[in-house]
């Protein structure tokens, strides 16, 4: 690719010079934090390099929000677009088109998908009584893949420049003749090398949690969350490779002239949409069904309940996990599949509403006659149960294949997929990372605050979505980037642009209230500090923060939330007679470096610079021999050693409580 | 899951630790993911199995003498892979060491015959940039080719690993799971050997 340097540099858009400065002002300022405290070896030892479970997902919760907020700023900015009619803001259609495709590309890929697997790294192996996952190097190198991935995918920000195919980049639309330049190219690589990283965590987690339960906890004990997990991995495993094929085929397109999807040639532009979709659709599973996992739990713990129907909610979500293999097609009813094709996948998607259905009858069972609180995480699961089901309701609508030629890429459908989206994934997000906030950091965020940030999130969202199905039924269409005052769209989407501020000022007292509970929040101690309401074994470890361990002594577990059965047993699980030692493996700088190299093969690749991406392989391939060869088995945390951490923990809890 | 007896006095070396049982399943996990992607694979050679657009077709430069050559060279590297299995599980290491020496050479024999005949396929007009059909053919072939050219390395590695230091859990781990690696990639290659040339010769 030749390009000059002033089109490497992405220049012409006050937005985009405004992002380059902020860029260059953000990492020369953090640049500046960390050698001015001299924290870069803190964050080296401590983090960077960490294989710990626990900081590997908060990790991947950090950078989530922070492309939660880069991909809202885009969301607001297409919001402010639509505002009125013949809005001069962004400019032109070109700057639109990549705006949605970055907002959608990493809402999906870079904030819901790494959200969710950074709340399973923080709960699942502390709910099994697993002292780590299984493949802790692993894990270190899926986070890192995750990030440099989402790197490569957002300079093309400032460098070289976006790419404005939509998330689903359809062939012949994302080829070089539709979308010249690196942008597309930038799309392809981040992606690929984030879902690898995404596949390792997805048999991470299977063996994690097939191999390492606690003793007595069989499989119809694990709690709902860890269930999802599991059964969101083996969704991963095996829809994940067909998105890596996918890919790489269009990437062959684009960079070496290969025909698979572009028509001269012999090409089937229709091959990319069934393959995206194939592996596309499971995805939108994979958001989900940890969100619902995650939902059980609060619901079961703020009711006090235990799970109503637990069996049928297991069998639910393997039905679910199933049927999403079985319905992409109802992503592209109109593209002339013919009848049978069509009644088929309208049949097969309606079916999943079956299980949801049974899901939701659960959720409202156990909160029938429940001693209910309604902490910031209950409301947020309550708030959750007749948002999602609006969009699951209009999931439906949509799923009728003669009605979909109606809606059909119009904002009916946009706002179909946000209420399952925001109501579903981004809630539970929410939801999950107060729940389990003392977990990770040993303090809960301020109540009060939280309430305020939910009531305007979800007064926001309603205001911002709800016009959108009547814009929708009025035949505004999707990814439009202005319309004219005689269509008659300039209320009902001037009223959804006020929701989408208000959601991000929500958003910002979610921010605000991260520090002002850093700073004026007391300390938790107990471990289990929702009211002692906590049922699951992530509430059982001696401390608020757990020790890198997880569980001075593996707890035994004799039934389902078996935290809550050994409160009715009178068992205190910390209370140890004798300390063992525990192995545990040693961080590691191999996979950060690895994923660096990645990095630098992928943006090679990008602008055809062949020497740059061949350098990138080669380290690649020196870190893996480098693996290889290494001896690292680990280190021994003495028993004495263990029992001073534990005793000092116990300590600091009765000077808290005396 | 913690467990009292184990390691079992008759475990096998590649799975006396808990590490290498992880590891052993986990691979398994990977497999599934691999079917997976060679399935994807599959699935777009079929469907653009008809559209060599106005390019060479296939029956015109498949030579099948050469195919069933390395059809043969393959199969048997996955038996003398599972020769050094064999022997590992008997502890007799240089036995093992030969036998993963065989497999390598007939893995790089495989592979040296597989570049020639792409070579000479691209010297007739067809190339991964002829036509759907061959785009799918040498992605096919060669992603099944470059897992056969990682799997080569990775034996040498660990050659070079049983070599510094011996027969041990971890060693016989990775040996073992390499050897998981070749069969798969053995079975790939019937599929292929089946799917791409002797369809060919029905479907002409
Ligand atoms: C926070 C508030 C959000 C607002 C105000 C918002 C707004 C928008 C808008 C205006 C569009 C473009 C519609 C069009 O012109 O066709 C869009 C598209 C999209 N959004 Fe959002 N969004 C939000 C959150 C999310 C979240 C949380 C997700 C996913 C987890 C998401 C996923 C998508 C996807 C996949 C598209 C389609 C992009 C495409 O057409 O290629 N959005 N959103
Ligand atoms: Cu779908």
């Amino acid at each position: 690719m030749n390009l000059d340097w002033d089109e490497f540099i992405v220049t012409g858009e006050p937005f985009i010079h405004a992002g380059q400065i902020s860029i260059l002002l953000t990492t020369l300022g953090i640049i500046f934090v960390l050698t001015y405290f001299k924290k870069w070896k803190w964050l080296w030892k401590e983090w960077v390099t960490s294989v710990d479970h626990r900081k590997i997902g908060i990790m991947y919760i950090i950078a989530s929000v922070l492309m939660l907020i880069r991909a809202g700023v885009d969301a607001m900015m297409m919001r402010t677009q639509l505002a009125v009619p013949e809005m001069p803001f962004l400019g032109e259609a070109q700057h639109y088109n990549e705006i949605f495709t970055t907002h959608g590309t990493i809402m999906i890929i870079f904030v819901a998908t790494p959200f969710l697997i950074g709340l399973m790294n923080v709960a699942t192996p502390l709910q099994i009584g697993a002292r780590d996952v299984a493949f802790p190097f692993l894990n270190n190198l899926s986070f890192w893949t995750f990030f440099w991935g989402a790197m490569l995918f957002n300079i093309s920000f400032v460098i070289g420049g976006a790419p404005d195919a939509g998330w689903s980049a359809y062939m012949p639309l994302a080829s070089n003749d539709l979308s010249p330049g690196p942008g597309q190219n930038f799309y392809l690589l981040g992606l690929q090398i984030t879902g690898i990283g995404t596949l390792a965590t997805g048999i991470n987690f299977v063996v994690t949690i097939l191999k390492m339960r606690a003793k007595g906890m069989t499989l119809m004990r694990m709690p709902m969350f860890t269930w999802t997990t599991l059964i969101t991995s083996l969704i991963i495993i095996g829809a994940f490779p067909i998105l890596t094929v996918a890919l790489a085929m269009q990437t062959f397109d684009r960079l070496w002239d290969t025909a698979f999807f572009t028509l001269q040639d012999g090409g089937m532009p229709m091959m990319w949409v069934n393959l995206f979709w194939l592996w596309g659709h499971p995805e939108v599973y994979i958001v989900i069904l940890p969100a619902f996992g995650i939902f059980s739990e609060i619901i079961t713990t703020f009711a006090r309940k235990r799970l109503f129907g637990y069996t049928s909610m297991v069998f639910a979500i393997a039905a679910i996990s199933g049927l999403s293999f079985l319905v992409w097609v109802h992503h592209f009813f109109t593209m002339g599949a013919g009848p049978m094709v069509n009644s088929f996948f309208s049949i097969s998607t309606m079916a999943i509403a079956i299980p949801t259905g049974v899901k939701i009858f659960n959720w409202l069972a156990t909160l029938h006659r429940g001693r209910i609180q309604f902490s910031v995480p209950m409301v947020w699961a309550l708030g959750f149960i007749p948002n999602f089901t609006i969009g699951g309701v209009t999931g439906v609508m949509l799923a009728m294949a003669a009605a979909d030629y109606q809606y059909h890429n119009t904002y009916f459908l946009v706002s179909h997929f946000h209420y399952v989206l925001i109501a579903g994934t981004i809630f539970a997000c929410f939801a999950g990372t107060i729940y389990w906030w003392p977990k990770m950091f040993g303090l809960k965020l301020n109540a009060r605050l939280g309430h305020w940030m939910f009531w305007l999130f979800m007064i926001g969202f309603n205001v911002c979505f709800f016009p959108q199905y009547f814009l929708g039924l009025d035949g505004m269409p999707r990814r439009i980037y202005t319309y004219f005052p005689e269509d008659g769209w300039f209320g009902l989407n001037f009223i959804s642009t006020v929701g989408a501020f208000m959601m991000g000022i929500a958003f910002v007292i979610f921010v605000y209230n991260i520090y002002y509970s850093y700073r004026y929040q007391p300390r938790e101690t107990t471990g289990d500090p929702w009211g002692g309401r906590g049922r699951t074994l992530e509430w059982a470890t001696s401390s608020a923060v757990p020790p890198h361990y997880n569980f001075a002594k593996i707890p035994e577990v004799k039934g389902q939330d078996a935290f809550w059965q050994m409160k009715q047993d009178g068992i205190d699980p910390n209370e140890i007679v004798e300390y063992q030692d525990i192995h545990m493996p040693n961080n590691t700088g191999n996979p950060f470096i690895m994923c660096v190299f990645m990095f630098i093969g992928g943006f090679g690749l990008v602008f055809h610079w062949w020497p740059i991406a061949i350098i990138g392989a080669i380290g690649i391939f020196i870190c893996m021999i480098q693996r290889s060869f290494s001896r690292d088995n680990g280190h021994i945390v003495s028993a004495e050693e263990v029992r001073k951490e534990e005793e000092g923990i116990r300590e600091g809890q009765a000077h808290e409580n005396g | 899951m913690e467990r009292e007896d184990f390691p079992g006095e008759e475990t096998p070396l590649e799975y006396q630790t808990e590490t290498g049982e992880y590891n052993i399943f986990g691979f398994w996990m990977f497999l599934g993911a691999e079917i997976v992607l060679f399935s994807t694979l599959f699935g777009t050679y079929f469907v653009l199995i008809y559209r060599t657009a106005s390019s060479i077709p296939p029956t015109e430069v498949f030579s099948m003498g050469l195919v069933l050559v390395m059809t043969f060279t393959l199969l048997t590297s996955s038996f003398t892979s599972g020769l050094a299995i064999h022997e590992m599980r008997l502890g007799n290491v240089t036995r093992m060491l030969i036998w993963i020496g065989i497999t390598l050479v007939l893995g790089l024999g495989f592979l040296g015959m597989e570049i020639y005949e792409f070579v000479e396929y691209a010297s007739e007009g067809a190339t991964l940039a002829t036509s759907a059909y061959w785009s799918s053919f040498f992605l096919l072939l060669g992603t099944h080719g470059l897992h056969v050219a990682m799997g080569v390395a990775w034996f040498i590695i660990i050659l070079i690993q049983i070599k510094m230091r011996g027969l041990t859990p971890a060693t016989a781990n990775k040996t073992f799971i390499a050897s998981l690696y070749w069969h798969f990639l053995d079975v790939i290659w019937i599929f292929i050997f089946t799917g791409v040339y002797l369809l060919r010769l029905v479907i002409a």
